[in-house]
């Protein structure tokens, strides 16, 4: 069964185009049109958290590949053609190359230059190595319509951690892969990396919208998990001189956004499965940021639910997030300039949310 | 008759096989049969060796959240009916485990829930609750 499914691949994803064009894609994706005339909007596609898992030889997990595949056919489908796509990091579960060369083969498929973060299921059976190989540096800037956009590699970790306690690569790995191991370690940048963003965002004036991808949160949420980045604080003193910045992050599995003084932070969906807000874990305190309203409970019995991939609208410096659920109703989460923070277009009053939202 | 009563009373009463007058030695005991099978559950719940795809139950799952064990028995609309929380699991390692089912009293089933209440102990038990 899984042989058949692994080799039709191809013609899976031709099925699942014409399904789209049929009428599975969501008509508020047909009908988006956020540009202003003359303005500097534009948007973009964010693609992340597919885990492409290898069982052995040319078998991978079916569902995961399942999840990615329909990103990237749909988000070929959009009008208008974003400008790019961002993939947000975990393209691999264990980070070795079989992995990476068929997660890089689905996302050769998109019709965008793609911008790629690194996730630490890609980095630690190598250190990103290879990854390299396939997309270059791990951190880098590049600025695009007036907008200054950073990606930063978050999932560094101490080097004790990463050199000196593990007898092999592959127990590296499958030490760090694990979200909930106590043998793992915190999420950070390194100071290295801190130097490069001090001198990348000195260049950058105040006034300039800045647009930071990183795969962990750039805020503190649950150190169990690595909701987590360890220098959190002293990235957001970094961003906070300028007007408008805006922080995008993957790793969560869930929908998560925040406000913090001038910084939006908004996170982004797994194409391969969700995760349990870290409150529903009874042992322990965590701090889901106030403004969140969650997604859904994901139904078990539905192997896409509460899975997706998102669409920004890019406009007056701030990003306004589409969430394509695959088996739930879409999600906005647009920038409320009079509120100056992020908010859900359905569900911005505590009294309209649904039970599904309730998480326990 | 009466003597008959008495001498048995008086037998039952000196036996040696007492009514069950455990102690905090016994306890500890216990505590710690059921921190095994917990800990047994823990490393099966991050175990490929579950299911047939190298998925572990802890990749959805982390610390078992997310699994409410305190509200079953309850109805599963996509059953069709009130079930127990051995059948979710079931459910799951059919599904994105690709394995097979477990029985009930499967060691391993034991372990699993073992591990999945103690990552929810303290909770109110609240059965039915969706």
């Amino acid at each position: 069964m899984k042989n058949i499914i692994v080799n039709n691949r191809r013609d899976f994803l031709r099925t699942t185009m014409s399904g789209v064009i049929a009428g599975m894609l969501p008509v508020s994706l047909v009908r988006l049109s956020y540009g202003k005339e003359g303005g500097p909007d534009f948007t973009f596609a964010y693609i992340s958290d597919s885990h492409i898992q290898q069982i052995k030889g040319n078998q991978f997990v079916r569902n995961w590949d399942r999840g990615l595949i329909r990103a990237v056919a749909e988000a070929n489908l959009l009008e208008p053609k974003p400008d790019f796509v961002v993939f947000g990091g975990d393209l691999a579960q264990l980070g070795s190359k079989p992995e990476l060369d068929h997660g890089a083969e689905m996302l050769s498929k998109l019709n965008y230059k793609t911008y790629m973060v690194m996730g630490e299921h890609d980095y630690y059976l190598d250190l990103g190595e290879y990854w390299s190989k396939l997309y270059g540096k791990h951190y880098y800037s590049w600025d695009h319509k007036g907008v200054h956009f950073v990606t930063l590699n978050s999932i560094l970790t101490y080097d004790d951690w990463t050199f000196n306690r593990w007898e092999s690569d592959e127990r590296r790995m499958n030490e760090m892969a694990g979200l909930d191991n106590p043998n793992g370690s915190p999420f950070m940048v390194g100071a290295k990396q801190m130097e490069w963003l001090k001198k990348d965002l000195a260049r950058v004036s105040k006034s300039t919208p800045i647009v930071v991808f990183s795969h962990s949160p750039l805020q503190k949420i649950y150190k169990g998990w690595n909701f987590w980045t360890e220098e959190a604080d002293e990235i957001q003193a970094l961003l906070k001189p300028f007007d408008k910045v805006n922080v995008i992050y993957g790793h969560v599995h869930q929908i998560q956004y925040n406000q913090i003084g001038n910084i939006a932070f908004t996170s982004v969906m797994s194409t391969a499965w969700p995760w349990p807000y870290p409150e529903s874990y009874a042992q322990a305190e965590s701090h889901l940021p106030i403004l969140t309203v969650p997604m859904n409970r994901a139904d078990p019995f539905n192997e896409r639910d509460a899975t997706g991939w998102q669409f920004m609208n890019m406009h007056t410096g701030r990003v306004d997030l589409e969430f394509n659920l695959y088996n739930n109703s879409n999600r906005t989460i647009a920038f409320n300039e009079a509120k100056g923070h992020p908010e859900d277009t359905s569900f911005p009053d505590p009294a309209n949310r649904i039970l599904a939202q309730q998480h326990f | 008759m009466k003597y008959l009563t008495l001498s048995t009373l008086i037998l039952c009463l000196s036996s040696p096989a007492l009514a069950d007058e455990f102690s905090e030695e016994d306890t500890d005991r216990w505590m710690e049969q059921f921190e095994l099978v917990a800990s047994e559950g823990r490393r099966l719940w991050t175990s490929p060796e579950i299911g047939t795809n190298g998925v572990v139950c802890a990749q959805c799952h982390p610390n078992a959240a997310n699994t409410h064990p305190e509200t079953y028995p309850k109805f599963q609309k996509q059953l069709g009916r009130v079930a127990q929380l051995w059948e979710m699991i079931n459910w799951c390692i059919r599904n994105p485990l690709e394995g097979k089912d477990l029985a009930a009293d499967d060691p391993r089933m034991i372990a699993m829930q073992a591990y999945a209440y103690k990552e929810r102990r303290g909770v109110e038990l609240q059965p039915g609750k969706h």
